[in-house]
């Protein structure tokens, strides 16, 4: 296991070094510079473009301000934004635990409704239960966020009324944010009422955050339990005269498991994406409406920044994926 | 807990309740999150909602609804005859925001006010680069640095103003936001506290509106300012709900989750003036959208080829496809709204057959241009590529062949001021303080025809120059208004652009919001609304 471990942990070190040329190339290769869009229509001189470009240390070899960023990495300075001014690594901390309240309501909707849906289509192979979510998961895996957000919002916001807009929480409650989760803190405010409206301004934004994942986690907990229904020993199992929930809930959904685990942790990096979208329409303060609007205003460090930290939780998540993955299947470990 | 506490706790939780129903919150569906909260570094108008026109003051201020100068901070000033001296009496017993981070020991005073500008002038200033990287944009592009030659402390209560050259646009400049005053014994307390980079974070001001909490990308939360020079506030809290998203933006509105929203979506108004909850506020936008030829290259050095051109062009189809509606067509290359606006100046009519009869005396045959269409919306154009296209159809009726080019955004504002660029470019433009000078100046002098300046169309013309400085060089408004007018006149004979249009500005809100004026300078301020319920 210490091997399995060693092993997967020798992979990081390349692959964050990786990450570090493709984050730190990625917003240099985009076309424009901050200098340029700051100007905007009134145009900028030369002579001053090239003053601002030398005050932001963008006029020297691009190899030597990479060594820099390394360099300053290493100390855990991630630079500041050439925007707000504040370090990179704060103003992700701020954000991020909405991202992370966010991505976890969406993975449990996701798991908690995909796997039951995936194992009931598997056992009832071939019916119109199973026709009719195994096209559904089809839907929602092909739906396009953006549409998908701005339609439930119409639907339960606009015309039903059952849902806010948009937000984490009514206006009306204002109390510091001592974790940065919302549900936490609302709890903790003690303010009546708050709590309810923190899960209210959640409920919209995670179903949308949540739809691409549900439809993997369902096909792919079918296909899993198709495979493993199908094995010697699950006939063995049923032989023996074990009852039909023993058999599929233990010794099928059991061993089942081991793939869909590791497609949930692969959701991790979808959900991190998807969280771009459902941010920036359900106005949630989180990382991925931050990389987007640094993205269109070229904020060099933050974008930067921003992507190898987004780079690097994806990275340990999946490693944890792996471990446990390991610790599922012994043969893995035992390897 | 003893009897008696519970009771105390109980009437004063009551107490506040009672109080929190009488209090009035407005909610302000903002579009974007502010950069940061000193307003002289940045120059979007999101910022400045935010920071400049809510927290702080200026020594003159834009009178609501109009771009007229009122007296703000300063209560009165004097110009010296030859135009380069302004004094200014500053108002007494100003007090600066007291809040939890600062409580000011002194009234706003001529310190203040020269802290403020020579922070951002002054490049060895202490407070120049108080977070590393900071540049002051405003103050640069609106050339203070050159304009001002000193800024001199007569008594606490009056500062001269010594410029290098008289500038009539001057006024004007220091009614934006860049001019904000921010009070310098903040400034001195967080330099002793080390915390300079709260300048940026933590805003203290002398405006309407104290600053109270910003929930990054989320919530900005300001309280009416009870000491306010001016009148009180009408509401006692505001809030900014940040909502990038126009249809989401509809959505909060329609729900009563705000009360005003800006920019709606063009496809959106209609359904808003339908909902009897919501009122619609409309205003011509102090904006143009243009497009210029580049004047120094062959055929386009000749105005005749200029003018042949802009006459090919069917204006109102590009209002009518493009604006839908909410636009107006351009004649002049400033909004009708804006003083000196010369109404007289007539358009050149479409008139496809004659456009190219012209063109045939010019001599032009076969011509093949390029035409550039910006790759994003702004506020004076909606839509620049369906606009490239309509101009690319007009331009083939009279035999010019058009391709269309774009470029990204960054590239395309650079690329567009190289003097030797290929082609006629879609831009605009949004004024600044409602000065004429603020548009032709900026956008159609000599000096700012080279690389790097706003003059696209590279267009240098002598005579249309001297009237601009002439201008400048006057404060009598009489008499600055006849030189515009006359500028106008040669603008529109040598058409360096085809002025296209000029967009509306809409501003749906609750019909619980009264008092609301629409500012033409197109910022969002609250200090004269209410809400009534």
């Amino acid at each position: 296991m210490i091997k399995f471990l060693l092993g997967k942990l020798a992979w990081l070190i390349p692959t964050f070094l990786g990450i570090t040329i493709v984050a730190f190339g990625f917003v240099r290769v985009l076309p424009g510079d901050p200098v340029l869009l700051m100007a905007g229509e009134r145009g900028i001189t030369p002579e001053r473009y090239e003053q601002l470009m030398a005050q932001f240390g963008f006029d020297r070899p691009i190899w030597q301000q990479y060594l820099e960023f390394i360099g300053r990495l290493f100390q855990g300075d991630f630079g500041n934004s050439l925007v707000t001014k504040k370090p990179v690594l704060t103003e992700f901390l701020t954000l991020f635990p909405a991202t992370v309240e966010l991505g976890l309501c969406a993975i449990v909707i996701a798991t908690l409704i995909g796997i039951p849906v995936g194992v009931l289509a598997a056992i009832k192979r071939g019916s119109w239960f199973d026709q009719a979510t195994m096209t559904t998961a089809l839907v929602g895996y092909s739906m396009p966020i953006f549409w998908w957000g701005l339609l439930l919002i119409i639907l339960f916001s606009g015309i039903l009324q059952w849902t806010p807009v948009s937000g984490r929480i009514s206006l009306l409650y204002y109390f510091p944010n001592a974790t940065g989760f919302m549900l936490f803190d609302s709890l903790m405010s003690g303010e009546k009422g708050a709590f309810r409206s923190a899960v209210s301004h959640l409920i919209l934004p995670s179903v949308v955050l949540a739809t691409i994942p549900l439809a993997v986690i369902a096909r792919q907990t079918r296909s899993a339990m198709l495979e493993v229904l199908g094995e010697d020993y699950v006939r063995t199992a049923r032989a023996k005269g074990l009852s039909r929930a023993r058999v599929v809930g233990i010794h099928a959904l059991r061993n089942a498991m081991i793939p869909v685990i590791t497609t949930i942790g692969l959701q991790v990096g979808v959900l991190l994406a998807g969280a771009i979208l459902t941010e920036t329409i359900f106005s949630w303060p989180g990382i991925g409406k931050w990389m987007v609007d640094s993205i269109s205003r070229r904020d060099y460090p933050v974008v930067q920044g921003g992507l190898l930290l987004i780079a690097g939780i994806v990275m340990i998540v999946n490693l944890l994926v792996d471990l446990m993955y390991g610790f599922i299947n012994p043969r893995i470990r035992h390897s | 807990m003893t009897f008696k506490s519970t009771l105390l706790a109980t009437s004063a939780l009551v107490m506040m309740l009672a109080g929190a129903a009488q209090a009035k919150t407005l909610v302000y569906c903002s579009e974007g999150s502010p950069e940061g909260f000193d307003p002289a570094p940045y120059t979007s108008g999101t910022t400045f909602d935010a920071t400049s026109r809510p927290v702080f003051n200026r020594l003159v201020e834009f009178e609501k609804g109009t771009t007229n100068i009122i007296p703000g901070l300063a209560e009165s000033w004097e110009v010296s005859a030859d135009g380069l001296e302004y004094t200014f009496k500053l108002r007494p017993g100003v007090k600066f925001h007291t809040t939890e981070f600062f409580a000011p020991t002194r009234d706003m005073n001529a310190d203040d006010v020269i802290f403020s500008f020579m922070r951002q002038g002054d490049a060895n200033h202490p407070w120049n680069q108080y977070v590393a990287g900071v540049s002051y944009e405003y103050y640069n592009s609106m050339e203070m640095s050159t304009l001002i030659k000193e800024i001199v402390k007569v008594d606490d209560l009056t500062v001269k103003f010594v410029l290098t050259r008289p500038e009539a646009p001057f006024m004007a400049n220091l009614g934006m936001d860049f001019a904000s005053i921010v009070s310098k014994e903040y400034a001195d307390k967080l330099e002793a506290e080390g915390r300079k980079e709260d300048l940026n974070n933590l805003p203290v001001g002398t405006g309407p509106f104290k600053f109270v909490a910003y929930q990054k990308d989320a919530v900005i939360r300001y309280a009416a300012n009870d000491d306010y020079w001016g009148e009180r506030p009408k509401i006692d809290t505001l809030v900014f709900a940040i909502t990038t998203d126009p249809a989401v933006r509809v959505q909060k509105l329609k729900a009563g989750e705000c009360h005003v929203m800006p920019y709606p979506a063009p496809a959106d108004i209609e359904g808003l003036k339908a909902d009897a909850n919501i009122t619609v506020m409309e205003q011509a936008g102090l904006n143009v959208a243009y497009l210029a030829y580049n004047a120094t290259m062959a055929p386009f050095d000749n105005p005749k080829v200029r003018k042949a051109l802009n006459m090919a062009i069917n204006k109102q189809a590009i209002i009518d496809a493009v604006y839908q509606g909410s636009g107006q067509l351009a004649k002049n290359p400033i909004p009708p709204t804006m003083w000196s606006y010369n109404d007289a100046v007539v358009d050149d009519a479409y008139d496809p057959a004659a456009a190219k009869a012209m063109l045939d005396e010019a001599g032009v045959k076969d011509l093949s241009m390029k035409v550039w269409a910006m790759p994003v919306q702004r506020p004076y154009m909606p839509n620049a590529r369906r606009t490239a296209e309509l101009i690319q159809e007009d331009f083939s009726k009279i035999g010019v062949n058009v391709e269309i080019v774009s470029y990204e955004w960054g590239e395309y504002l650079k690329k567009s001021t190289e003097m030797n660029r290929d082609g006629a470019v879609i831009l605009g433009w949004t004024g600044d303080n409602g000065d004429p000078d603020n548009f032709m100046g900026v956008l159609l002098s000599c000096a700012a025809a080279g690389e790097g300046g706003a003059n696209r169309a590279h267009w240098c013309n002598e005579e249309f120059s001297a009237l601009l400085t002439q201008a400048k060089a006057t404060s009598d408004q009489a008499e600055r208004t006849k030189l515009y007018e006359q500028a106008q006149v040669i603008f529109k004979d040598q058409a360096p652009w085809a002025t296209l249009g000029h967009s509306t500005v809409f501003m749906p809100m609750s019909t619980k919001v009264q008092g609301y004026v629409m500012s033409p300078l197109g910022s969002h301020q609250f200090d004269n609304v209410d809400i009534v319920e």
